[in-house]
């Protein structure tokens, strides 16, 4: 059983890389880069799902997984005509500029 | 063997993760999310869930990073401009974030006992027969809802790129 892995150490990588994904997404100023934050931090929660789908012996957490993967591909295509109008409108990338809701 | 392949592809998964965060061209970053998509499926394929991998690999690193490359080259997107934060956020951004991942690697620990392991084979249930089976009988009505998900998202799609708004 030396050879194995622990099961907490998937859970730790995901956790590193939902921290790094939030930290991307708070600090950045690029709109596409703050996108790409949001990605990480969904597949850093698929992995979660899959080591648990292997802790349980069940197949729940991969159609989790599955569905996950869905919503980001929709989110992806929706996001990215919104920062292309955004981009048309605005001649910029940078959120901080973006904000006539503001006043 | 499985040890050694989990720290390979962890470490790679992570140095790329901090990469997508420090580098300032968001071109650098896309690239280094496929490194860390790429290496998430090899642990999957080491979980035994063979289907997502290649789900993974297909539409993570391929479908939906092809876009933001599509997009950022579209764009021309250039490097980020770093300009100075407030002082609240230099002073307590990261240890913050380092207290918030110190949090759920104690509870982490608490729940599952080093003696929980995963060896490679140790789960065969997430075969595409497997996953099929289950996304047609249990998990008929939310597949049946997404189809109707990716429908709107494409018709929203093409509604926001097409129209000018002032």
């Amino acid at each position: 059983m030396m050879s194995a892995v622990p099961v907490y150490w998937f859970l730790m990588l995901s956790a590193v890389l939902f921290a790094l994904g939030v930290a991307g997404f708070l600090f950045r100023r690029n709109i596409i880069t703050v996108f790409m934050s949001i990605e990480l931090m969904l597949n850093a929660v698929n992995l979660s799902f899959v080591t648990f789908s292997y802790q349980l012996k069940q197949v729940n957490g991969h159609l989790f997984t599955f569905f996950v993967m869905v919503v980001a591909a929709a989110e992806a295509a929706v996001g990215l005509a919104i920062i292309l109008t955004v981009f048309k409108n605005r001649s910029t990338l940078n959120i901080d500029e973006v904000n006539s809701l503001k006043n | 063997m499985d040890v050694i392949l989990f720290l390979i592809f962890a470490i790679v998964a992570v140095v790329c993760a901090i990469n997508v965060v420090v580098q300032t061209h968001p071109i650098s970053s896309a690239v280094s999310l496929i490194g860390v998509m790429g290496s998430l499926a090899i642990l999957y394929l080491l979980l035994g869930a063979e289907f997502i991998a290649a789900a993974q690999v297909i539409v993570y690193a391929g479908a939906v990073m092809v876009l933001f490359v599509f997009v950022i080259m579209l764009l021309n997107a250039g490097a980020e401009v770093r300009r100075g934060r407030s002082l609240m956020v230099q002073l307590l951004g990261i240890p913050l974030l380092i207290s918030f991942l110190g949090l759920v690697a104690w509870f982490v620990e608490r729940i599952y006992p080093p003696t929980a392991r995963v060896q490679f084979g140790g789960f065969t249930g997430g075969t595409p027969r497997a996953i099929g089976q289950a996304l047609f009988t249990t998990y008929l009505l939310p597949f049946e809802v997404t189809s109707i998900l990716i429908l709107i998202a494409i018709l929203g799609a093409i509604v926001l790129a097409r129209k000018e708004i002032d």
